[in-house]
């Protein structure tokens, strides 16, 4: 009635983020719940080091990864959920006009735990499919004995089942907050000149021209918007970052996974919130271009107000990853004896600027393109 | 001096091919007020759309005071509308995450207009200038949307349907608002509507039906915005 099926698949931005934490997250807790097994077999101290290393390793990979991916798709899901209740909002508010009630109407948003079922369902699809590559570089050391590779229902139940569950509720929840409103308010409120009525104030800042203005609002507005293009630069700056700087302390594959995943979190993440900005501002971009404002100048309020943030996103996602590697290594590995010292690799934050700052005036230059193709009859629409 | 010469527009093509304006000619004179009535699907609008550049013509030509602008590119067109023109359209489009005060200003830059204070003042809502669009009734949103398009001081201005959207005790203030500002500041109008009687406050009235000017005729007696029919 609401939301079809096909409605509650289409998140892209939640199926992949979803996908690499349950992907990494499966990897490293599968491996931790058979690594438990072979306890009794540790005996000598080198043994019990380096399994306490393995141990701690899992768990801060688990935590790190699995608790902010899981952190940024409740974000995601809160976007999406309010987005597609502002999209919807005539429907939505005909809907509850004619008597059906908000638990009624939010009933219907569980579905957007589905984009959560078939991101987790895939990443821990592949993860199985990738683990007996994983064991047998982990067992290649040989200073424990090997670990097997198991099934464990636990793992499943904790990273398949229950995030969906989560996440099912939670839209539930957040959809019937969004809801507690007048129909009447949300039928009017489909003007294109009507929004939330906020409080009004003195303004002070006359003297601000129109498209600082517009700048301004757009990142007081968007704060989820912000959140994506810091996150994105966050994830790219740090997982690649740490890859390099995992080199000398981990295997390539595990070099490789990182870095795959930081390139994958990022775009995706980027091209969301770009794609966004156009997306919510059709109408204003039509109307400046109907007044005689040039691309340039609706590129420059829209778009080019985001980079600062990405800048941001990028200096946290290095303190981060320099923090979380100088942790790992210098407390979880400390009794590990002839573990090179790790400091702060400059050129590899150097060139991880560079491949991000063209990397992401690419995407926005490519995505500005689509303002340039904005019909000005589609505000007539 | 507009003057609009044998103007095709074309959308679609092959079986959907659909011919909105099939030769329209005819001539604006500075700082008149004409109409362009006509029922839905007559292609007043689209009309007033080429008119104003906001799209070009399939074939023939737009002339301000002898320019032809029909041939001119995005860029062209997108500095053509920022010097010459001003647009207030039925749904008022106004920027919902700005003050009454911004939105105004959204026109006022482009024409370095630093008094635009004094057209918020003129259109009745000084005391609303940071107000936002939520919380003004239609017809105040429609008055922001007038200021707007007067604050960039355009030489002609387009309007579609601007009372459209109202209520006729809201619709006739604004037009006697809109008609009270040309006579003021002595600019171009030209306005789409449907509406019969509204066409008898304009100098000029260009009857369109299935895409051609089907009568062109001028009120001798040119009436206020308070002594017609709604």
């Amino acid at each position: 009635m609401v939301i079809s099926f096909k409605d509650g698949i289409k998140f892209i931005g939640i199926i992949i983020i979803v996908f690499c934490a349950v992907f990494v997250c499966t990897m490293f807790l599968n491996y931790q719940s058979d690594l438990v097994k072979i306890k009794q077999l540790i005996t000598t101290n080198e043994e019990i080091i380096f399994y306490n290393a393995q141990l701690s390793t899992s768990k801060v990979v688990c935590g790190a990864s699995g608790g902010c991916l899981a952190a940024t798709s409740v974000v995601m899901l809160i976007f999406y959920i309010k987005h597609y209740i502002d999209t919807h909002r005539v429907h939505l508010g005909i809907l509850k006009a004619l008597g059906y009630s908000d638990i009624k109407i939010a009933k219907h948003f569980w579905v957007f735990g589905l984009s959560v079922l078939v991101g987790a369902v895939a990443g821990y699809a592949l993860a199985f499919a990738i683990m007996p590559v994983f064991y047998s570089v982990q067992n290649a050391d040989g200073v424990i004995p090997s670990v097997t590779l198991r099934f464990h229902f636990p793992v499943f139940i904790y990273l398949v089942i229950l995030p969906t569950l989560i996440f099912s509720a939670f839209a539930i929840l957040y959809a019937l907050i969004k809801l507690r409103q007048p129909a009447l308010s949300m039928i009017r409120e489909t003007s294109y000149c009507t929004v939330k009525a906020k409080k009004s104030r003195e303004n002070k800042n006359t003297e601000r021209s129109f498209l600082r203005e517009l700048k301004i609002s757009n990142l007081k507005n968007k704060k989820a918007l912000v959140f994506f293009i810091v996150f994105s630069a966050f994830c790219f700056s740090a997982m690649v970052q740490m890859s390099v700087g995992l080199r000398d302390y981990s295997g390539t594959m595990m070099v490789v996974i990182v870095m795959l995943i930081g390139f994958i979190l990022a775009f995706t993440t980027l091209f969301l919130s770009v794609s966004a900005v156009i997306n919510g501002n059709v109408k204003t971009i039509a109307m400046m271009r109907v007044f005689g404002y040039s691309d340039k100048e609706c590129r420059s309020s829209l778009l080019n107000v985001y980079r600062p943030m990405a800048l941001i996103g990028f200096i946290i996602g290095t303190l981060y990853q320099y923090g979380l590697l100088k942790i790992m290594i210098e407390i979880v590995f400390k009794d590990v004896s002839d573990l090179a010292v790790y400091k702060f690799d400059y050129i590899a934050m150097i060139l991880t600027f560079a491949v991000f700052a063209v990397a992401y005036e690419l995407t926005v230059y490519l995505f500005s393109l689509r303002i340039k193709n904005l019909t000005v009859k589609e505000i007539m629409i | 001096m507009i003057e609009v010469k044998g103007i095709k527009k074309i959308y679609g093509k092959g079986e959907n091919l659909n011919e909105v304006l099939k030769g329209v000619s005819l001539t604006v004179e500075d700082g008149s007020f004409s109409v362009i009535l006509g029922a839905s699907g007559s292609g007043k609008s689209t009309l007033l759309n080429v008119m104003s550049g906001l799209e070009s013509p399939s074939d023939g030509q737009v002339c301000y005071d002898g320019t032809d602008i029909s041939c001119y590119n995005e860029k062209q067109l997108t500095e053509f509308r920022k010097t010459k023109v001003g647009f207030i359209f039925q749904q008022y489009y106004l920027l919902p995450n700005l003050t009454v005060d911004k939105n105004v200003k959204m026109g006022a830059d482009l024409a370095g207009n630093k008094n635009y204070v004094e057209i918020i003042e003129a259109v009745g809502l000084g005391e609303k200038r940071n107000k936002y669009p939520s919380v003004l009734s239609g017809g105040e949103q429609q008055r922001v949307a007038i200021a707007r398009a007067l604050a960039k001081k355009p030489e002609v201005l387009f309007l579609d349907e601007p009372t459209g959207a109202l209520d006729e005790k809201t619709g006739r203030n604004i037009l006697d608002y809109i008609l009270k500002l040309q006579k003021q500041l002595d600019f171009t109008m030209v306005m789409v509507t449907h509406n019969q009687n509204i066409a008898q406050t304009a100098n000029t009235v260009f009857k369109m039906n299935s895409g051609l000017i089907e009568k062109i005729y001028t009120n001798k007696n040119v009436k206020s915005a308070y002594d017609i029919e709604w």
